[in-house]
């Protein structure tokens, strides 16, 4: 077992080593590392028939036709081409767009750009459980409503939305649908045609491929628009200029093709670990978990453990490596937008630390794991003078703090 | 956030953690933050006859620099007079701590800790006398 024991697979995901060992043939003068645009010799006929190989992967996972896959840099930029690209094409069809509070930034900061822009933004308040209500987005949708971005599964608390529900929703009210798949792909199966879906972002270093490579699909029948955001060669059939990174582009589509094959062996494996995980914890006093346990990807699991501050719980599990909603592991200073947003009160967001377990999680792991996070959590308890008054019985609500 | 080996040291080992009476006459107590800032402080001094403190613990909830700015604190001010102890200032801990500037405000948090503490002990003392 190596230490630090790395539960942050929703940060990223490290490169499966069969993928890698895929993408390396196509980087060295011995390899096919030619231009796929490239339409006068072997090197880029090589390397145009590998990307269309990975197109005929990623398209699958998603059961889509290839040609409306379309390569970027990641879900961020796939996001930002899905929603100004729609934003911008379809301009004067309506100016209004409807988006939720717990999206990611990428979504988020491209929205309030198009409202810098002019367009109109509803941002939807989740439920408490993580999860949209359908019937508040479908009071949300106008005659100018021209898109609807939602995620499929959150980042922080792993929730998964009713993609297919909002799908038919959309659909029957002629708007278009982007959903950001980032955190999705391989965990949750997904079907563009049943989930009635428009516009999809994918990333492949979440789902064990590399960083730096991503796809947006982009629905042809009936045929979405978007203006393109990056001007070049005329690429992507225009939609993203810019020369194919062979060798990314390689990784992500044996990543996404190991995936279909694995995803549900994987999920049922994750699952057990989670609960094996839970199991270990939840005994323990004023620990809560945020967002719905349910309707929930297996490898999330966020906690909040009341009393104890995020950061320093991290500093103290030095051991692992996890992340916090705390807002002393931002340079903001603010507490997790997300948990805000579900209505968990800031001390609870303080206090809360996002598990997520992946590919080469064991067993051993969550073994070693389980003791560690418990002794911390009642050395940092005994420390804190809030759990201190709580075990007197005082209501910290009913104090007068000095915030600053 | 990479911290200075201070602060891992004062995190890892915190000195002087505990209670004190705080009905006792001699004990003054600071409790500042706030839950929903992500920190809270709680600060006691024993202060002797001569108005020196002799003895200082802490509670803290909050990140690795607030727990180490107050730990920090305990030791500077035992053996120093109300006087002495209500003119350390923030920036001196966050020197000696080597704090980032994101985590200056935990020295400050501390700074006010103490200065509540010497009031508390002050009002104390003044119900006392009338």
């Amino acid at each position: 077992m190596h230490l630090p024991i790395y539960l942050d697979y929703a940060a990223t995901t490290p490169v499966d080593p069969r993928v890698a060992d895929k993408m390396m043939e196509y980087l060295a003068p011995t390899g096919k590392f030619g231009n796929p645009a490239s339409r006068s010799h072997q090197f880029g006929w090589d390397a145009e028939a590998a990307v269309e190989e990975a197109r005929v992967s990623v398209a699958a996972l998603i059961n889509a036709d290839p040609k409306d896959i379309v390569w970027t840099s990641g879900a961020t930029e796939a996001d930002n081409l899905a929603i100004k690209g729609v934003a911008h094409f379809y301009q004067k069809k309506g100016k209004h767009l409807i988006t939720s509070k717990t999206e990611h930034k990428a979504v988020l900061d491209t929205c309030r750009q198009l409202e810098r822009e002019g367009f109109e933004v509803t941002y939807l308040d989740p439920e408490p459980n993580g999860l949209i209500d359908l019937n508040k987005l479908s009071d949300a949708i106008r005659k100018d409503t021209i898109l609807v971005s939602l995620m499929h599964v959150n980042n922080e608390i792993g929730v998964i939305a009713d993609i297919a529900a909002m799908g038919e929703l959309t659909r029957s009210k002629g708007v278009l649908f982007h959903v950001d798949a980032a955190q999705s792909t391989g965990k949750v199966a997904i079907d563009v045609d049943n989930m009635q879906v428009d516009l999809i972002s994918m990333s492949a270093h979440k789902t064990y491929g590399p960083k730096g490579i991503g796809a947006l699909y982009v629905r042809r029948k009936p045929r979405v628009r978007i203006e393109p955001q990056m001007h070049g060669g005329g690429h992507e059939r225009g939609m993203r200029s810019g020369t194919l990174a062979t060798h990314q582009i390689v990784g992500m589509g044996e990543a996404f093709r190991l995936a279909k094959l694995e995803m549900a062996e994987e999920q049922t494996r994750l699952l057990a670990l989670r609960n094996r995980f839970w199991d270990g914890l939840k005994d323990l006093e004023e620990i809560y978990i945020n967002g719905d346990l349910e309707h929930r990807i297996a490898g999330n699991l966020n906690i909040s453990f009341a009393f104890v501050e995020g950061e320093s719980l991290i500093m103290a599990l030095k051991e692992l490596a996890v992340s916090s909603g705390s807002a002393c592991t931002s340079a903001s200073l603010e507490p997790s937008y997300v948990l805000r947003a579900i209505g968990r009160p800031d001390e609870l967001a303080h206090s809360s630390i996002r598990f997520s377990f992946g590919r080469f999680t064991t067993a051993e792991e969550i073994d070693y794991v389980i003791p560690l996070i418990r002794s911390k959590i009642n050395k940092l308890r005994e420390l804190s003078p809030l759990w201190d008054m709580y075990k007197e019985g005082i209501d910290l609500n009913t104090i007068k703090w000095d915030s600053h | 956030m990479s911290y200075g080996t201070k602060v891992l040291d004062h995190y890892e080992n915190p000195r002087n953690v505990g209670v004190l009476d705080k009905d006792d006459p001699n004990v003054g107590t600071g409790m500042v933050g706030a839950p929903a800032c992500g920190d809270v402080m709680r600060l006691q001094i024993r202060v002797n006859d001569d108005g020196v403190i002799e003895e200082a613990k802490f509670k803290t909830y909050g990140c690795g620099s607030a727990i180490a700015s107050s730990s920090l604190l305990t030791e500077w001010v035992m053996g120093k007079t109300l006087e002495e102890a209500a003119k350390i200032k923030n920036t001196e801990l966050a020197e000696e701590l080597a704090l980032p500037p994101v985590k200056i405000h935990c020295s400050v948090l501390a700074e006010s800790a103490i200065k509540a503490a010497i009031k508390d002990f002050q009002d104390k003392q003044q119900d006392t006398k009338q």
